[in-house]
């Protein structure tokens, strides 16, 4: 079985491609990359002529709920999601119940997403047992079973001393270890920024040296043992600053942004919406600016949507009592677009840190179509305009700060291991 | 005049001649507590719902005694008597309330913003009465109308408001009530009291209660709210009372004719020495009798009052 996808716009980071290139498909993966009119003997032809062909995105950073909060989201409907965003590979956190800390919940993850998911799904482990912060899980249990990083995302690991046993542990075994750096003692009872804005809606604050102390603690950390760390949902201009500084020396430390930390400011919070309470908190214009040259100029690697369904029961509820977090996945193409329409990073960047960058961090086949590489394939329409519509999202759950945003990008199609998963309507 | 306005959820939100407009009104109820049938008509057939998620003598029985004065029913919920003990949201309990149709739902939260959630799912009018940390409207009005009757006015006042300004809600509202006014607001309390650029709200920060007070026309002496207290803001009351409390010392620095104020409930000794509570500069009384007045003023005017300015 050969399929072709004719006359589109190649880009591929991953081996500096940006062109008029038709790409050859054979059964799962990508056999050839050709010159447009040189395709012959195929089964089958994409049409992406005005699209724009890249690997499929990889977003190492999500939430899927399952098991244990499927009124949330599942592994199917959080897939699907995934696909209708062009996203094609997606690494998910442990949080779920029961916790991902043990080979067993790894392998039920893998096996059921095999079944029922429509991208790939590569399972973090906690650090941790149940998330607790005071006893390493089996990491290497879990590493056989297909974990892809440690983390115990959603929570902060208290104790320096564990923290630096897992970033040893986790070295032994070369995996990552992904940290949601947050100071628990500075952001207790916060639900917002700490600023101006807390001070006006009378909410408690959460510094930002609630997680720039964290991310120098665990830089400290990774520079003493060595091992590989990845800070999440970076937000904080100070933070920023100390990932490019550690870099510099050579701390091996990578860093991801999520999009809602670019595009919006503590100032959506007007109007107390609980869409717009997420942890860590929406900053300020600095932290915003901050975090747009740290993609600019390398500091930060990826893009990553730290997607976390809720639903009304979670979010209908007093500011200081709603859950963090919002739905991602199928915002992250265009929002990360957004990046380029405003000159913060040029295209083939904008899709280095949604593609190759994050497959890199956590040490995937995927992000990239040299030749033998899976057939993990997004088709993008980068021109078309649309009013984002939360009543027709595919997660299970529609929590955004963005419903009704004018959105520019899309994707038409979404492939994986050689098949259609998601053809956007008005796409042939 | 009318309120052209469903809610009163912030000062934030109310422009200077719906300020007055409340004031005028609130003036021309405050002969209702002198009469000896202290009840008129006005509101009868209307219902107002105080739903309370949070201790209050004061609030809640002045708009109690507000509502009733005018003829309205009133009733009154608390938390402990509410459903949410046994799990409801706040919503559904707004829904539940909305769907017996009452006219206003005055309503006390711990949570900042909850009167804004439920406004936008009633069709009754909301009164906030105290959200969190947030804004307390009627207590800035009556202490606008407060300071306009012992002064004769409020633009161009030097209005000191000493305390824990982060925890407080009142601070908030006076402070947006105030500068709306045209009055002059300094604040002072111990760093851990001062929230984040609260600069930016248009007010002078102190740290020392001496420097704040000197030439004020008014002193809003705040609680010391120990149940918001969750961290370690200040070692004992001692050394709070010894830093910022008022007392007839530190009166001397301030203007002779200095009008004292205290939303209440007071922690005599702590901020405030019972000397100065009992003074002849003190109005705290004043505050209590015009929250009557006030709170009668808001229920007649979201009800669809006017107030007839020449009448």
């Amino acid at each position: 079985m050969k399929t072709a996808i004719c006359g589109g716009r190649l880009i591929d980071p991953s081996q500096d491609i940006d062109g008029l290139f038709d790409i050859i498909i054979e059964n799962d993966l990508v056999s050839d990359i050709v010159k447009p009119g040189m395709v012959k003997d195929v089964d089958n032809i994409i049409n992406a002529k005005g699209l724009v062909v890249i690997p499929g995105i990889v977003d190492i950073h999500i939430h899927l709920r399952d098991p244990g909060y499927e009124y949330k989201e599942d592994i199917a409907s959080g897939t699907m999601a995934a696909a209708a965003g062009g996203v094609t590979s997606v690494a998910c956190m442990a949080n779920t119940k029961p916790v991902n800390d043990n080979a067993s919940v790894t392998a039920d993850i893998i096996r059921r997403s095999r079944e029922s998911g429509h991208v790939k799904v590569y399972p973090i482990g906690a650090m941790t047992k149940g998330l607790k912060g005071d006893e390493l899980a089996e990491i290497a249990c879990m590493k056989e079973a297909g974990i892809v990083a440690v983390s115990d995302d959603g929570l902060p690991v208290n104790s320096a001393e564990i923290m630096r046993r897992g970033l040893e542990y986790s070295l032994g075994l070369d995996l990552p270890v992904i940290s949601h750096a947050e100071e628990p003692s500075l952001s207790k009872g916060g639900s917002m920024n700490e600023g101006y804005r807390s001070t006006v809606m009378g909410l408690q604050g959460i510094p930002n040296a609630s997680e720039d102390i964290m991310v120098m603690r665990d830089i400290a950390l990774a520079e003493l043992t060595g091992a590989r760390l990845h800070i999440a949902h970076i937000s904080s201009e100070a933070a920023v600053r100390f990932v490019r500084e550690a870099k510099t020396r050579g701390v091996r430390v990578t860093a991801e942004a999520a999009p809602h930390h670019f595009v919006l400011t503590e100032e959506a919070l007007e109007g107390y919406d609980a869409n717009t309470k997420m942890n860590p908190p929406l900053r300020c214009l600095k932290d915003v600016e901050a975090i747009k040259a740290g993609l600019k100029d390398g500091t930060i690697d990826a893009v990553a949507t730290d997607h976390a369904p809720h639903t009304t029961i979670e979010k209908d509820v007093e500011f200081d009592k709603a859950a963090c977090g919002i739905i991602g996945l199928e915002t992250l193409l265009p929002l990360t677009l957004s990046l380029v329409d405003e000159g913060v990073l040029s295209l083939d960047e904008a899709v280095r840190k949604l593609t190759i960058n994050p497959a890199n961090i956590i040490g995937i086949k995927g992000g990239s179509l040299k030749e033998g590489m899976p057939a993990d394939i997004a088709i993008i329409d980068i021109d078309t305009s649309y009013r984002y519509d939360k009543s027709k999202v595919k997660s299970k759950s529609n929590n955004t700060p963005f419903d009704g945003w004018e959105m520019k990008g899309r994707a038409a199609y979404t492939i994986v291991n050689g098949k259609i998963v998601y053809k956007g309507e008005s796409y042939e | 005049m009318k309120l052209n306005r469903k809610d009163i959820l912030a000062i934030k939100e109310l422009k200077k001649d719906e300020i007055e407009l409340i004031l005028d009104t609130a003036e021309s109820f405050r002969e209702v507590a002198e009469r000896d049938i202290k009840k008129v008509p006005t509101l009868r057939g209307k219902t107002v719902i105080n739903l309370f998620f949070e201790a209050s003598t004061r609030t809640r029985s002045s708009f109690e005694i507000a509502g009733k004065r005018m003829s309205a029913d009133v009733i009154n919920i608390s938390a402990s008597t509410s459903s949410t003990v046994k799990g409801e949201t706040l919503i559904d309990t707004a829904k539940n309330l909305q769907a017996m149709n009452p006219d206003i739902i005055v309503l006390r939260h711990p949570s900042s913003g909850a009167p804004a959630l439920i406004a936008s799912q009633v069709n009754a009018s909301i009164i906030n009465a105290g959200d969190g940390c947030h804004e307390h409207p009627s207590q800035a009005l009556l202490d606008l109308l407060t300071i306009r009757q012992a002064k004769g006015r409020v633009a161009g006042l030097r209005v000191a408001i000493i305390g824990d300004i982060a925890h407080s809600r009142v601070a908030r509202s006076n402070i947006y009530g105030l500068k709306t006014m045209g009055a002059e607001v300094a604040v002072a309390g111990l760093p851990t009291m001062i929230p984040c650029e609260i600069e930016k709200m248009g007010v002078k920060v102190f740290n020392s209660i001496d420097a704040a007070i000197e030439g004020a026309d008014v002193i809003m002496m705040l609680r010391i709210q120990k149940e918001r207290m969750d961290g370690p803001l200040f070692p004992t009351e001692r050394e709070y009372s010894m830093l910022f409390g008022l007392n007839s010392k530190r009166l001397e620095k301030a203007k002779k004719d200095v009008a004292i104020m205290h939303p209440g409930p007071i922690n005599r000794g702590v901020e405030i020495s019972p000397d100065v509570v009992d003074g002849p500069s003190s109005v705290i009384l004043n505050q209590v009798a015009n929250g009557l007045a006030v709170r009668m003023a808001l229920l007649f005017l979201l009800s669809g009052g006017r107030h007839e300015v020449d009448a």
